[in-house]
């Protein structure tokens, strides 16, 4: 045991040296009250994670296995439901539905999207101004911008087909040919891109000006530098567009189910539409098949998990993150 | 070590709240259908009554309601905002903390009946003295599940056929043969009336009214749906068959039932640039309180009316409407009970038809009736109508033409999924996915499916 003599502003005073072992204790027990203090700030979100999303989800988990009405007791069916999903029609009608869905919307979502942060990202001091406006729609509720599709994209007398009009074209019945109800959703989901837009702004702003300046010395033309220099540099911001857009367009439900299936289209419903989670909201709670329904979130969220694995592996090779070597 | 020590505990913690939330989440035991209300019309009432899924503010609501909250005495009642949500309604039920009474519309009493979540209501008919022979028996046997009543027919609705006279008399064709009762002459009507501008429809000659109107006109060819007894469809009968592709064929005669809904969802459907009033839509099949509507916002349109008409030439209707239940483990039975004569009684009615007679004298305006699942009200409420010149007239005798000749589907265990079936046959015709042979063979199969487990799990809990 040793003692160090220590001098302090009244005079001198002795303290006690912790030998290695009595160190580590303390290290252990400062770490230990830190541990607690986080765990205490983080409790009412672990208490909000573990009733509001992991129990509802062990529970899902189980009502999956049963066969359950809401109002009479749970009665175990094993993977009944899970079988009768791989020879449902609709299930596998809706799946392809959303399958094209989200092909067609992301990518061009994102191409729309990037288009229009780079035009902000030139429009200097006017930024601000269509930030604001492309932003706004993003505020419009889905079921307002579902009833608006309606309108918008009448074949007889939308806005749409009225502009087309004015160039010699005969714009489809977009809300009522199946053919066409798909890519009309698709036009309509770009009335909301104005959060992707504003993160790809942002990233577009953190570019360092010096990459730009340092291509030019080298001949860089347009095309080189956004090729080399943003994409690379805002890939990361990309990346994260597309796995939001691809989940989103995996689940997408209020535009569709307002227009097609809501208060106005009781009984006519247009199958180009049912997209796999309206089909999974009537089997809930029109026809309340609580089970089929569980069994058929956790079928998408498998799906919904295999394509994100299967993004998160691709970004390897094309996300760079600064922080890499 | 510790690090271990917390991740346990941690993980017990995680258990520990599970299992809390798990005695909360399950066995609820469904519903408590046991019914040991004493129903007595003289007895004197009090508690709550708290009622869901009855939301009318007209005088035609209120009027019936103080009617009602006079007979019930010192019962409390709380009509519960909005529109029936079932799932509310049957997590409330499975909560043991059901509403005393429910208000929904009569094609849903079936499923809430096979689940459990309504009571029959034979000991509340008899113990309150509710005449049920005043009822309509298309009503009734809505509201009827295995012999067993489980609601109250309250609103009554059926079709008209409705038709813009002057076009109808442009195209050389009368009101006749638009109503159904000659369907060649229906589709060559049709026909004569449509007109295209440019490629693009600007008159639609008859809508069809599909698909919600696919069982009339199969009972108009005197077929059904669904048997008697609601438990064998037939969806794929020939008279199913005919029907589908004669009124699909009234929508391809005019470029498609795309064109025709396109144009019909761009109409001002409620307003003074309705169809009839802007001379676009030559005749359809409606429900009556559309005449009200037409009266109402373009009085001078050039109307035309008659019943629908079966392919022999007699007034027939699908009758629709609202019905009570008492939902099963309610704690104020009698009173819900009381309620639901109250509101459907001959009284009732008259006082709400003497409001809005008063408040029609008040506007200037006619009164065209109203009408209910209880036939003797209706008589006495015809006797209240009053003239609103042509071609209102008309269209109000029509409307209580059809009320004396409607048909409906019974009660099945299996309503929405019959429904989602014949529904999705009719779509994917008018879709052009499928035939109507092959698309109503599809339907019949998962109708049936649907009927057979809705009804042996009726059974099964009936010997439960």
């Amino acid at each position: 045991m040793t003692s160090t003599a220590i001098r302090t502003g009244g005079g001198v005073a002795d303290r006690h040296t912790a030998t290695p072992e009595e160190r580590e204790r303390n290290r252990r027990r400062a770490s230990r009250r830190n541990v607690w203090s986080a765990m205490l700030f983080l409790s009412p979100w672990i208490v909000g994670f573990l009733v509001f999303t992991a129990w509802p989800m062990i529970y899902s988990a189980y009502l999956s296995l049963t066969d359950y009405d809401v109002i009479n007791d749970p009665n175990f069916v094993g993977l009944e439901n899970y079988a009768q999903m791989a020879t449902d029609p609709k299930v596998l009608l809706a799946l392809g539905n959303t399958a094209f869905f989200t092909l067609v919307q992301v990518p061009l979502y994102v191409v729309v999207s990037l288009a229009l942060a780079l035009l902000l990202d030139r429009a200097g001091r006017a930024s601000g101004f269509f930030r604001t406006v492309f932003f706004l729609p993003k505020m419009t509720p889905p079921v307002a911008v579902g009833v608006l599709f309606l309108l918008l994209f009448n074949g007889q007398n939308g806005l749409l087909n009225t502009v087309l009009g004015w160039f010699g074209i005969d714009g489809p019945a977009w809300t009522t040919d199946p053919a066409w109800v798909k890519p009309g959703l698709i036009l309509m989901s770009l009335w909301t891109v104005g959060a992707s837009v504003i993160i790809l702004l942002a990233a577009l702003r953190n570019v360092p000006n010096e990459l730009y300046e340092s291509a030019k010395l080298d001949g860089a033309g347009f095309w080189r530098t956004s090729f080399s220099i943003t994409l690379p540099m805002i890939s990361p911001a990309l990346f994260f567009v597309i796995i939001v857009n691809t989940i989103a367009g995996l689940q997408t439900f209020d535009e569709a189910y307002t227009a097609f299936f809501g208060a106005g289209n009781t009984t006519y419903s247009n199958d180009a539409a049912l997209f796999y989670v309206i089909y999974l909201f009537q089997q809930a709670f029109e026809f309340l098949n609580m089970g089929y329904a569980s069994a058929m979130a956790w079928g998408l969220f498998v799906v919904i998990m295999i394509v994100t694995a299967i993004q998160l592996i691709v970004s390897r090779r094309f996300v760079y993150y600064e922080g890499d070597r | 070590m510790t690090r271990y020590r917390f991740t346990a505990g941690c993980v017990a913690g995680a258990a520990a709240i599970a299992l809390v939330l798990s005695g909360c989440a399950v066995g609820t035991g469904g519903a408590a259908g046991g019914d040991d209300a004493d129903y007595d019309p003289d007895a004197d009432l009090s508690g709550e009554l708290s009622v869901m899924g009855f939301s009318g503010v007209d005088e035609v609501a209120t009027s019936r309601v103080e009617y009602a909250e006079a007979e019930l005495g010192d019962v409390e009642v709380e009509l519960i905002e909005g529109d029936l949500d079932i799932q509310q309604f049957l997590s409330a039920v499975a909560s043991g903390e059901p509403p005393e009474l429910l208000y929904a519309d009569r094609d849903q009493i079936g499923s809430l009946a096979a689940r459990g979540a309504i009571i029959p209501l034979e000991r509340c008919i008899d113990g309150e003295g509710i005449e049920m022979d005043q009822f309509r028996e298309s009503a009734v046997e809505q509201v009827t599940l295995d012999g067993e009543v489980y609601g109250i027919p309250e609103f009554n609705q059926v079709q008209v056929t409705m038709a813009n006279a002057d076009l109808l008399s442009a195209a050389g064709v009368t009101i006749e043969d638009v109503n159904g009762s000659d369907r060649a002459a229906m589709t060559e009507a049709n026909k004569a009336l449509t007109k295209s501008d440019g490629g693009s429809l600007s008159v639609i000659g008859v809508d069809s009214k599909l698909p919600e109107f696919l069982p009339l006109w199969v009972a108009a060819a005197g077929g059904s749906l669904l048997s008697d007894d609601g438990k064998t469809a037939s969806l794929d009968s020939q008279e199913a068959i005919d029907a589908l592709t004669w009124a699909v064929g009234i929508y391809d005669d005019q470029g498609g039932f795309s064109q025709v809904k396109a144009f019909r969802d761009s109409a001002d459907f409620f307003g003074e640039g309705n169809q009839f009033a802007t001379n676009v839509l030559g005749a359809m099949p409606m429900e009556q309180w559309y005449i009200n509507v037409l009266n109402e916002v373009s009085p001078d349109a050039p109307m035309a009316f008659d019943t629908v008409r079966t392919t022999s030439g007699e007034p027939i209707a699908f009758a629709g409407g609202s019905a009570w239940a008492i939902p099963s483990g309610t704690e104020n039975a009698a009173a819900a009970c009381r309620w639901a004569k109250a509101m459907t009684s001959v009284d009732a009615w008259r006082a709400a038809a003497e409001a809005r007679l008063a408040v029609r004298e008040e506007e200037g305006k006619p009164f065209t009736g109203i009408l209910t699942g209880n036939s003797v009200a209706d008589e006495e409420i015809r006797g209240m109508v009053t003239s609103g010149g042509e071609p209102w007239d008309s269209g109000i005798e029509a409307m209580y033409e059809a009320n004396d000749h409607t048909v409906s589907l019974p009660a099945n265990p299996a309503d929405a999924e019959f429904e989602q079936a014949m529904q999705d046959a009719v779509n994917s015709v008018l879709n052009g996915e499928a035939t109507p042979e092959e698309a109503l063979a599809e339907a019949q199969e998962s109708a049936q499916k649907a009927l057979d487990e809705g009804w042996q799990t009726l059974e099964e809990r009936a010997s439960e």
